[in-house]
């Protein structure tokens, strides 16, 4: 008999913005709720490492959502006649909505690059909410590393091809090439304009620079781990947001780029298993 | 730094893949140096000329300009933070890129693995 993997996907019926949605979710394990949010333009594949590790999943309840637009969840309907972006408050009404229609309790949320970004959001206006929040990949505002993001949706330029070409460059080069390729084929596989409207929120809409020291990690703990090899969200943009916000902690991870739990699941399982396990012992 | 250039086309046309990745790409390059400036000819993915300047009057479609000692980093077998990436490079300072980036980013994957071959050859 062939093998299934633990990780069971479902579709969740979810009103967002007044209108419905169809949300595809994954999960796996039993325990703490842990919300697992992927890149820009991406979808929530980026996780199934992290769902498959029995490790974790012994102690947590992993669940990883496409957003709407990515991967298996559908644009609402009428999609065909808007351009899409994401914002700030889009963002966080998505993840307070999935919070609530799965009646998580106190759940860790843990966020890569929009989903590091927002976790900022989520520390400053709802700490109460959750156990602890994890952001990879995260900064109050990173310095633009391509002026134009126009390169990522029109019609002389294949969305998916530049889209993997421009994301290679963010994998470390020690990542192995089998989780390297997984990493970019999502990119690859993106609806048009999808990526470029994330990066909306990654760029200008999510500029929390004049914010971030509101955060009181006393009310949740913070953690903000970046790879040392991530040009787009470099670990001093880390850094220097960590050293606005008391009680941050903040981990420089070798030999990762700006996928951690993509592009080499073994190398990020050695930073992210202890923080898991100090959350627990927290309670 | 001129062996690079010289077993460039090798490199290129033997790796079937990379080819066939180009193979809508027909167009001439220029990649500089330090002071020394290379004009790259590329033709259905296939590395058809390799010049060195200088040059007058030479027209190509989009350039990429760093010191010989950026391009030794960007080469080494696995570069350091910063300098592993044509983009990481433009970004931190190290390089330029110039000219009509339209055949570029239409072609990103395969100009950046041309670009990449001398990485742990030299």
């Amino acid at each position: 008999m062939a093998e299934y993997e633990p990780i069971v996907g479902r579709y969740l019926k979810l009103d967002l913005g007044g209108r419905p949605h169809r949300l595809y979710v994954e999960e796996a394990g039993t325990g703490i709720p842990l919300v697992c949010l992927h890149t820009a333009g991406a979808d929530n594949r980026q996780w199934r490492h992290l769902l498959n590790d029995a490790e974790i999943t012994r102690h947590f309840r992993v669940l990883a959502f496409d957003m709407p637009w990515h991967g298996k969840s559908l644009p609402p309907v009428g999609w065909q006649d808007e351009e899409y972006r994401l914002t700030t408050q889009g963002y966080i009404d998505l993840i307070l909505a999935f919070i609530r229609a799965l009646g998580l309790e106190r759940p860790v949320v843990l966020g890569c690059s929009i989903g590091g970004k927002i976790v900022l959001e989520l520390a400053r206006l709802h700490a109460a909410t959750f156990r602890a929040l994890i952001g990879l990949e995260s900064a109050d505002y990173q310095a633009p590393w391509y002026d134009d993001t126009g390169w990522l949706h029109r019609p002389d330029v294949h969305g998916g091809e530049v889209a993997g070409a421009m994301m290679s460059g963010l994998i470390a080069p020690q990542s192995p090439s089998e989780t390297r390729w997984d990493t970019l084929w999502m990119y690859m596989m993106g609806g048009p304009g999808v990526f470029k409207g994330d990066l909306f929120f990654y760029r200008a809409d999510g500029d929390f620079r004049d914010r971030v020291s509101q955060i009181d990690t006393s009310k949740c703990p913070l953690y903000l781990l970046t790879g040392e090899y991530d040009f787009s969200c470099t670990p001093e943009d880390t850094e220097r947001t960590a050293a606005q916000i008391k009680g941050a902690r903040v981990t420089v991870m070798r030999e990762i780029g700006h996928f951690p739990m993509s592009e080499n699941p073994a190398q990020f399982r050695r930073y992210i298993l202890p923080v898991l396990e100090e959350i627990r012992a927290h309670g | 730094m001129a062996r690079v250039f010289e077993r460039l086309s090798d490199w290129v046309n033997v790796d079937a893949a990379l080819v066939r990745r180009g193979r809508y790409l027909s167009t001439t390059f220029l990649i500089e140096v330090g002071e020394v400036a290379w004009l790259v000819t590329v033709h259905e993915g296939r590395v058809t000329r390799v010049e060195r300047g200088p040059f007058l009057m030479r027209d190509w479609a989009f350039a990429v300009r760093a010191s010989e000692e950026v391009w030794r980093r960007f080469w080494q077998p696995t570069p350091a933070p910063g300098f592993h990436d044509l983009f990481a490079l433009t970004k931190g300072g190290h390089a330029r890129v110039e000219g009509n980036l339209v055949p570029l980013m239409a072609n990103l994957r395969y100009v950046k693995d041309l670009l990449a071959q001398p990485r742990g050859r030299v």
